[in-house]
This record gives C-alpha cells, structure tokens and sequence, in this order.
C-alpha cells in the first residue's frame, strides 16, 4: 500500500509568487496514495530537511515527491535525507515546479494547475519506483596524464606525492612545454627554465611517475574507475636503456640547417637532436623526415659515432596498453598562424615575428643567444613596435574571444627589451591592458613608469617595408592622431588556440569540444576542472587561455579530483541505467546500434554442459548513462530503465491524460 | 556680464556633451538603421582612422566620428568637414575587426548632412552637385562643363586653367556631349518623390 | 565565343580615351569581343552613392537593364566597384530591391544572373598562356610598378578580386608579357579619388607617396587599371612639379597599353601619346618602341 508525503516548497517568492502553494498542498492531500502534504519555505534548508526526515520516520512513508526546484539542483540533497530518515533515496523525486512552473508563467490561476499536475503525475510515478542500490565500480588507482607541460608535470607531480601511479605522455620528444620555450615569466621575471627544470627533472625521477615521451594515446575504451588506453610510443631510433645524452651524435650529425620547432624556425637543428639542452629525458631522437639515411640510404654516422652503440635504425613504434582509472588533459595551446593578417604583411616579412620568436630571440640560450637581432639580418634591434590583439577580439577573423595572456608578456617583453637595449625605443599598440592578477597592474605600471615603454590606444592598420626599417601604421585614439613609427623588429601578440589535434583526442575521449575548438568544462563556473565525462579532467590552458599562476593552480585542483577518487576503493555510479530481460531478449542487438555510450556488450547464455544457448545483450554498469534509447529500440520490450520502467512512464502520461 | 560671455567662449559645444538625450538616442538609431550597420558594435579600436588615406587631413577622425554617433552627437558628426573628405577608398571596411562597414556609415551621414542642409565642406558638396547636375543633364559625364560648372560654383575660377589647353591638344577633351540624360533625369525625378 | 557587354565608363570618350582605344585594340587583336551596352549612363561613381544610396543603385540597375549580356565588363576600376556592389547588394537584399525597381521601371531585369568582371579578370580568363603565346615584342628589361588601388580589390567580400594588400593578378600579366614586376609596397594605397577636384592637396600628397615608391622600388613606369588613378597620377605630377618642386617623371600607362604594345599593335592604336608624363623616352630606351 502506497503511503506518498509531498512536500511543497515555496522557494522564497521564486515559487510561491506566482503558484498558490497551499491550494497544491490541499489538492495533493486529496490524492490517492498520498498520506502526507505539506508546504515550507525553503524545503532544502535544514528544518525543511527535517520536516521530510521526520515525516518519514512518523508517517512511515513508503516514497516521497519534493516539489521545488530542478533535480539538477537538489535531488542529491533530498535523497541524502530520505536515506537517513532510512527510506531507500530511489523512492524519492522531485517535481519541478520551479524552471518548469513558476518561473516560466505569469498566470497564476493556470501556474497553479500545472503544478498540481506536475506533482500529481510524478506522485503516480513514485508509487511505482523500486528501491535501487548504487552500483560499484571499482577503480584501478592509476592516473593518465596527456601532455607534458607545466599543467601536466603539475598534475603528475601532485598525484605521484599522493603515493599513486601516474603516466605522464608527452608527443614532444621532451617535456616542458611552451613555459621550457620562454625567456622570463611575468611578473617576476623569473628565468623560465630556472623554474620549470627542476620540476621536470622531478617528473623524471619519481618512483611514481612513468614518463612516455614521444608518444601518443591512440584509442580510449571504458569508463570512470576503468579506463583501458593505448598509447603509441614513437620509434627515436635511439635506445633508451643505453644512451647517457653524451651528444656526439648530435655533433656528428651532417644535417645542420633544419629549422628548429623549439626556436619556431629562428635557429636550426640536427636530424638526431635534442630539442634544448635541458630537455627531460636528454635523450636524442632522429628525424625520419630530414634524416640522410631515412631518406635516401647511407650516412649513419651517427650509429658510427655512438660510443654506446645506442642507435638503433630498425627500431619500431610500440603500441601499449595500460589500464587508468582516471586521465588528466593537459594538452595546452598553440599559437595562430602569424600571417593571419595580410595587411601586416601576411608571414612576408622577416622581421614581423610572433610572441614566443621573440622568447627565444630573449633567451641566453636561443639562437642568439639572447641578443635582440633582427631575424633578417642579424643586425641590432633600436626600435621595437609590439602589436597586442593579433586575431584575438577579431569578430572578422572569428576569434572574437580575448587571449588572457599577451597584455602581460607585450609588457613583459617591453621590459626585457628595454633591460638588454638600453637605448633601445619600445612601443605598444594596445586596445585595452588586461592585467587583473597578482602583482599584474604594478607590472605593467613599470613597464611605462620605470622602463619608458611608449603605450598607443588603438590597433595596427598597416605595416610596411621600407629604407629596410618596418613601418608600423597605427593610431592613438587618445590623442585622435594617426601615427608611424619606423620599426626593426615587429611582435605580433597572436591569438591562442587549441592544440593541434585536440578535437580528434576529445572525440576519443567522449569530451565536447567548445566553437573555438577547446575542452568543455562540466559548468564553466562551478565545475571548471571536469568534463561531461566521468573520470576525466581537464587542466592548464587546453581548457582557455591561462597563464602560468591559474594552470598550476587548476592542475593541482585536477590532481585532487583524482586523489579524491583514488582515496576510495570504488565509484558509486546512479543505479538508473538500463536492465535486460534476459529471458525475452533475442539477441537482435538494435539496442547496441542505438547506443551512443558503447555500453551494450554481448553474453553468451550457456547451459550446465557448457553448449550455447543464446547471445543476449548485456549493459555495461560503468558505461551506461541512462538515456533510454536502447528501449526505444527494442523490438519486444526486452530492456527497460531502472527507476524510468515503462510502467513508470505510462503511469505518469495516464494521470495526466485523466486530468 | 563679461564674465559670462568668457565663460560661453570657454565651453566647446553648445551642447552638455554627457547627457544622453532622447534626440541623441533616437540619432543613433537612425544612423543605425540608414546604414544597416551596427555602429553600436564598434569598440574604438582606431584600425579605420590608421589606414584612412586622408585622416591626417581631418578635423574629426573616423574612429571618434563613429564615437559620436555612438554617443548621439548629431550637430558634431553631420557639421564636421570629415565626412566629406572621405573618398570611400573602402579600407576602413576591408579592415574593421567588428565587421562594421565604416564607409556605408560615411555615406549615410552624409545623405543626413544634406538633408539638414548641414554640409561642411563647400568644395566637396560643390563639385557632388556639380557631378549629378552634369549627369543628369546629359547622361554621361560631359567633363569641360563639369569643370566649368565647379569652377564658377566655388569660386575657384582658375582652377585648372593650365589643364584645359593641354588636355585639348591630347585629344582628351570630349567635345560633344552625350544624348541620353532623359534616362537618368527620370532616375531623379522617381527619387524626388520619395520620403526619408 | 558570345561577347561581353562592356561599360566603357564617362571617361572613355574624354579623360582616358587612351584607356578605351588600347582596350579596343587589344581585345580585337585577341578576339574578344565586345559589346557596349547601348544607351548606358553614368554608374554614379563617388558622388552618387556619396550622397544617396538609392540613386547610385538605381543608376548601376538601369545600365543592368540595358544589358545584352548577363555577363559585363568594364576597365574602369570606379565602375566595376559600383556595379558589383550593386549585384551583391540587390542579391542580398530582396526589399532593397524592391525598391530599387519601383524607381528604375526594369523591363529585363528579371531571371538575370548578373557577372561583373574587370577587364583585367577578362584577360586572365583569355588565360595568360595564351597571351604569352601571342606576345611578339616581349617587354624585357622594362621595370614596372603595378598600382591596383582601392575600388578594384576593396572591400574583398564583395569585390571578391585577388589579395586586397598584395594583389597579383596585373604582376602576373606583367611578367606574361616579358616585363618586370617590382615588388613595392604602395599597390593599394589610395590616390586620392576625386579630390583631384575639390581639395587637390590631397591628391598631391597621396600621389607623392606612391610615386616616390615605386620610383624607390626602382620602376620605370607604373601601371593602372582606373581611369581616376591614371589621371591622378599622371597629369598631377606637373602639379607636384609647380607646387612642391619635386620632379618624377614616371610615365603612367594603363595596362592595357602595355599589353597592346607586347602584342605587337600598332602605337598608334594604344594612344601611348596622349600620356601626360611621356613614356617614349623609356620605352625607346628599352628598344621597345
């Protein structure tokens, strides 16, 4: 026998403002089945709990409907308190009389009918609900983390200190990221790679800590608590376990002048290199695109050289698998092309450069070794013009986000200039200076009170080549005036993007991708850190651009997330997914095609003497999400929705089809 | 009363420039809708004003002309001289991140410049209605009494005296005009009739 | 091959009758015919739409009316600005249109899928193989600085032609025909337009500029593609010469002439004398002429 307690909230004004609460309370009293029906202010407040709690315990209820706000919101919170009053929390639910009411109507008369319809049909659903167990997933207590920079080093570290395994895959040939690229960072000035290094070198000697360079995840299978992963690790042709980085290799290598990734074209490199000399594991790797050997036969004498005979041409990529329980995304950002506007010259020009060129023109150990020189002719560097917004705020471009970041390095670099050419002259063109964190402001303060950095209002319209200098064709909208200035070096503060191949890695994982192609949070506000995906976490700039303080901040943050999992011996997952009868199922698996989880598996029904009776279709606990397809698509009703029957749903349309 | 008058010769405009009147918001939106261009997008980025060929002659320049028309400052924008000296060389357009078409808002500011018989710059308006006068009459443009006509109408009388021979003794000089002005003479008439 | 319908522009027949004759003469030599549209007017160009929005539509669809063909050209880089943001304009704008119709009274309006190239874009068409294949006198050793100005490439939504900050399309007719395009930085820059008239300061600062870079690209002539440029640039020089004492005597050539001349036509034909800034000293100095 049915015993139902509704309760009736008023949701401050946000309810009772528009449906008579007291008139739904009245008519739900009347209902069959219901024994209990009473309304208060704020149902989710503590006496409003215990009015449920209590309730319970006297009325002896058997299922409980709380009218208020979405599922969304409360459903956990009220079925935390059914369950300690000791009703099972699958015998409660919540009518949303709120989004779905009185926040979308005006008519008070009809808002009022619709509520008690609301509650009068889900009423009917309950009476029919089963208690449910959440189901226990276990969880493998090790953690994937996809990209090496200094989110990724960030997040393993954490993890690893918290005595569990983590591997760390990284497709560069080192770890470090685009910090390892940069000069100094703001707004400390700190030397970058003085930072980063000993992270890294952590990261390296952790006995947690399983490091894959020069690697890529593959495919992604499972769910939260136990995923399977295969990751391709790409051949070096260098043997690990033998090399010691001594670089006679490098030395030896005849292929000299191939533009190096790590100087973003500005310096060269060797075919067998290492991309920088602090790089994590200081093991070279040879470029089959622009090695002699690879290409066209002979040399090797790098294999020659090798006083370890750790060369190896035969060597191929391998594929492993390892089980995780849990993947961290740390795959950071690029930067968009530098031609994006032809009016600066469309990547014509030498000495139009971007960002992080300049870094490495900053850096003692870059191409010239930290002197500024122009790109073109290695001549000194007097006038600098710094461009901020290069595609970012671009509706025209469709960029119209901003970029975070390059009011602070623009600043940055002007100061660095400023530091190593003493009678040096350095503009900024700027629309607006975004410089909201810590010691943020004061930073770019100096860069125009101490260091007579020049700041011009307004954006770049044109810049030309003459008499061998730049000219920077600009505006300051302050003073209403159209201004030039003749440059020898130009930086282009680009827009960041997403890493390349991001939206195929996220189509692996399940994980929504945004417009502008990076990771989608669960809630931009309050659940920055995870993803619509149970397991999977996100960090550092993949997620938006972000500078250094904010990455490490919300690696950290994923790392707890992971710990928090970890600390528990299995996952609670919601027990509403979808049950087969294995009785009636033929075995026609139109519920697998339906499936967009992959959640639908094959078992074998066999009988004592181990003959085969049937294939039946069977639903993965840890993958399925509870959506419903599959009993749409079922021919002979053989699947159907723990705590969404059929019989519930067809009860909840018939009482509103009696009304 | 002298101390008055310094004070009324200290102030820039006769209007409070920061009160955004009824009539100022209503400019906006006409301008707005004329041209069919979200002028209210523009976020001051200056990128029209530094590639505008001529900015360096004018008095307002395009970035603070679509300021003000953001802010409703009708007597400023419709009386500046700027917006005739804009030639439409269209590289605000081409360039402006907003997607705002700069010129089209030039040329709607100017048709509401005539309309309130407001135009700043005689030369520019002189030689338009001298162009369209000549159009209208012959269908083609007949450029000796074009010239001719812009000359006695601005004042300017020996302007260009010196081209007039050398251009005959080229050949470059038409010297009948053509027939075919009752068709555009039409044109005008049908436009006449039409209500802003 | 059916003929274009081609808008000579009011220049035609006066300013730039050069531009008309060699354009005449190069397209007969390389059979491609063209058909003026009968009775055209005025397009409008700067002061029409200056002024009202409607009149310089209006005056672009009624030339579209008088069409033969569907498909039109024209050399003027004014014009060709004014009837392609006319098509695009009415194809965007159905109550716009509308209205354009109720003041021009078409007649064969209707159905018409409009194309408006530049004759530049014509002889690209024709294919530029073909025109080096026709080349007798190929033009070596001649530098030239191609201007493009604003109305042929701007704004690129609508215009739809070539790079609009470093356009290629007359370079690579330049080099078809034997000539050296120098690469300078003031393609686009604008001359001043009609300014010529009422404030020609203007022009003769722009002018400047422009000239004095291609002279520093190290040109020997420039080479247009507007009646409006070609005027500017050409016979304002002896202004720039009164008033600020600077002498640059470039010659200005429409392309078309160049063209012409490559192809073996007669000088006769391509108008080279009614050039202000005389090119014959160079032309015959590089024994092309």
């Amino acid at each position: 026998m049915a015993r139902i307690g509704v309760f009736i909230c008023h949701c401050g004004e946000n309810i009772a403002r528009t449906v008579d609460v007291a008139k739904v309370r009245d008519a739900l009293a009347k209902h069959p089945g219901v024994v209990h029906s009473v309304d208060y202010r704020y149902m989710c407040s503590a006496p409003g709990q215990e009015l449920i709690r209590n309730a319970i315990v006297e009325k002896k209820l058997t299922g409980v409907v709380v009218a208020a706000c979405s599922p969304h919101m409360r459903e956990p919170t009220f079925r935390k308190a059914c369950a300690a009053a000791g009703l099972n929390p699958y015998l409660c639910e919540m009518a949303n009389i709120r989004e779905h009411c009185s926040w979308v109507h005006s008519d008070r008369e009809k808002a009022t009918e619709k509520a008690i319809e609301l509650v009068r049909f889900l009423v009917e659903k309950v009476k029919r609900n089963k208690p449910l167990e959440p189901i226990r997933v276990p969880v493998t207590k090790r953690a994937l983390v996809i990209g090496g920079g200094i989110a990724g080093i960030q997040a393993a570290l954490d993890i690893a200190n918290g005595g569990y395994e983590v591997i760390l895959v990284e497709r560069q040939p080192s770890i470090g990221g685009h910090m390892a690229q940069l000069s100094e960072t703001f707004p400390t000035l700190d030397c970058s790679q003085c930072i980063l290094t000993p992270k890294m070198v952590e990261v390296r000697q952790h006995p947690n800590i399983r490091l894959l360079t020069y690697s890529e995840v593959e495919d992604v299978k499972g769910y939260v608590g136990n995923f399977e992963v295969t990751i391709r690790k790409k051949a070096r042709y260098v043997n690990e376990e033998v090399c010691t980085g001594c670089g006679a290799c490098i030395q030896r290598c005849p292929q000299k002048r191939i533009p190096s990734e790590f100087d973003r074209g500005l310096g060269r490199r060797t075919a067998i290199y290492i991309p920088f000399p602090q790089a994590v594991p200081n093991i070279p790797v040879i470029d089959r695109e622009h090695c002699a050997y690879f290409r066209r036969g002979g040399c090797r004498l790098c294999e020659k050289e090798c006083p370890r005979g750790a060369i190896d041409f035969n060597q191929q990529d391998q594929l492993l698998t390892e089980k995780v329980g849990a993947i961290i995304l740390a795959t950071g950002y690029d930067l968009i092309p530098s031609d994006i506007y032809s009016e600066y010259g469309g990547g014509r020009y030498k000495d139009v450069i971007d960002g992080l060129q300049f870094e490495r023109l900053l850096s003692a150990s870059g191409p010239t070794n930290g002197e500024v020189l122009r790109p073109s002719d290695g001549k000194e560097v007097k006038s600098v013009v710094f461009v901020s917004c290069v595609g970012s705020r671009d509706r025209a471009k469709g960029i119209p986000y901003c970029s975070k970041i390059c009011c602070m390095y623009v600043a940055k670099h002007a100061i660095l200039f400023k530091h190593k050419v003493h009678d040096g002259q350095a503009f900024v063109f700027y629309m607006d200076v975004r410089a909201a964190g810590k010691g943020y402001e004061e930073f770019v303060r100096r860069a125009v009170e101490e260091e007579g950095v020049v700041y011009l209002r307004g954006r770049v319209s044109k810049i030309y080549q003459q008499d061998g200098k730049l000219i920077v064709r600009g505006v300051d909208t302050l003073s209403g005036m159209p201004v030039e200035i003749p440059a020898d070096l130009v930086v282009l503060a680009t827009a960041i993007r997403a890493s390349d191949g991001i939206v195929e890695l996220a189509q692996k994982l399940g994980v929504p991708v945004d417009e502008h192609g990076f990771l989608s949070e669960a809630h931009p506000k309050l659940r920055p850190i995870e993803t619509q995906v149970a397991g999977v976490f996100l960090a550092g700039a993949c997620q938006a651009p972000k500078d250094i303080p904010d990455t490490v901040a919300q690696a950290s943050g994923a790392a707890s997330k992971v710990l928090a999992m970890f600390a528990q011996n299995a996952i609670e997952r919601e027990p509403t997914i979808a049950k087969v009868n294995e009785q009636t199922c033929v075995g026609c698996f139109e519920c697998q095609r339906a499936c967009p989880y992959r959640a639908i598996e094959r078992k074998e029904i066999r009988d004592r003497q181990g003959n085969l009776v049937k294939v039946v279709a069977y639903v993965s606990p840890g993958l399925c999400a509870g959506c419903g397809a599959c009993t749409v698509a079922c021919r002979n009703h053989s699947i159907d929705l723990e705590g969404f029957a059929e019989e519930q749903m067809f009860a909840e349309l018939s009482a509103i089809t009696a009304a | 009363m002298k101390q008055a008058t310094e004070r009324e010769q200290l102030t820039r405009t006769d209007e409070t420039p920061i009160l955004l009147t009824e009539e100022a918001r209503r400019f906006t939106e006409e301008v707005i809708r004329r041209s069919g261009e979200r002028v209210d997008w523009c976020y001051q980025c200056g990128k029209c004003t530094a590639g505008c060929p001529v900015a360096f002659a004018m008095d307002i320049e395009p970035s603070r002309i679509m300021r003000l028309v953001q802010l409703g400052q009708s007597e400023r924008v419709l009386k500046s001289k700027a917006i005739w000296l804009c030639v439409g060389c269209q590289t605000c357009t081409t360039r402006c991140p907003q997607e705002i078409d700069t010129a089209k808002v030039m040329d709607t500011l100017r048709e509401m410049a005539l309309e309130r018989e407001v135009a700043a710059d005689k030369e520019v308006v002189t030689f338009f209605r001298s162009f369209l006068d000549n159009i209208r009459r012959y269908g083609r443009v007949f450029e000796p009494t074009l010239v001719l006509q812009y000359n006695l109408r601005s004042g300017h009388l020996l302007q260009d005296a010196d081209k007039g021979p050398l251009m005959l003794s080229k050949g470059k000089l038409p010297l009948r005009p053509s027939r075919n002005g009752a068709i555009v003479r039409k044109i005008f008439d049908a436009l006449g009739g039409r209500k802003r | 091959m059916t003929a274009y319908a081609y808008f000579p522009g009011c220049s035609a027949h006066g300013t730039a009758k050069e531009y008309d004759r060699s354009t005449q003469s190069v397209c007969a030599k390389l059979g491609i015919e063209l058909e003026e549209i009968p009775d055209w007017v005025c397009c409008g160009a700067s002061p029409a739409h200056a002024v009202n929005h409607l009149l310089s539509l209006a005056l672009v669809a009624k030339n579209l009316d008088l069409s033969p063909s569907d498909t039109i050209v024209t050399g003027c880089a004014a014009c060709y600005n004014r009837f392609k943001t006319t098509v695009h304009a009415l194809q965007h704008d159905r109550p716009l249109w509308e209205q354009v119709k109720q003041i021009v009274q078409p007649t064969k309006l209707n159905g018409r899928d409009f194309r408006v190239l530049h004759l530049l874009e014509v002889i690209h068409e024709f294919g530029l193989e073909e025109v080096k294949e026709r080349v007798v006198k190929p033009l070596k050793g001649l530098k030239v600085a191609c201007y493009y100005g604003c109305l042929l490439v701007r704004p690129p939504k609508v215009m739809g032609f070539d790079d609009p900050d470093n356009p290629k399309k007359m370079d690579e007719l330049v080099a078809a025909i034997g000539a050296e395009p120098v690469e300078w930085e003031f393609k686009t820059e604008c001359c001043g337009a009609f300014h010529a008239v009422p404030h020609p300061e203007i022009v003769l600062r722009l002018t400047s500029n422009i000239l004095r870079a291609a002279k520093d690209a190290g040109a020997d002539v420039v080479s247009v593609t507007c009646p409006m440029c070609q005027i500017n640039l050409d016979l304002r020089q002896l202004d720039i010469q009164k008033r600020h004492k600077v002498t640059f005597n470039m010659p200005v050539l429409y392309f078309t002439q160049l063209l012409g001349l490559a192809l073996g036509i007669n000088e006769s034909e391509l108008g080279f004398d009614k050039l202000i800034v005389d090119p014959q000293p160079i032309l015959k100095g590089k024994g092309l002429m």
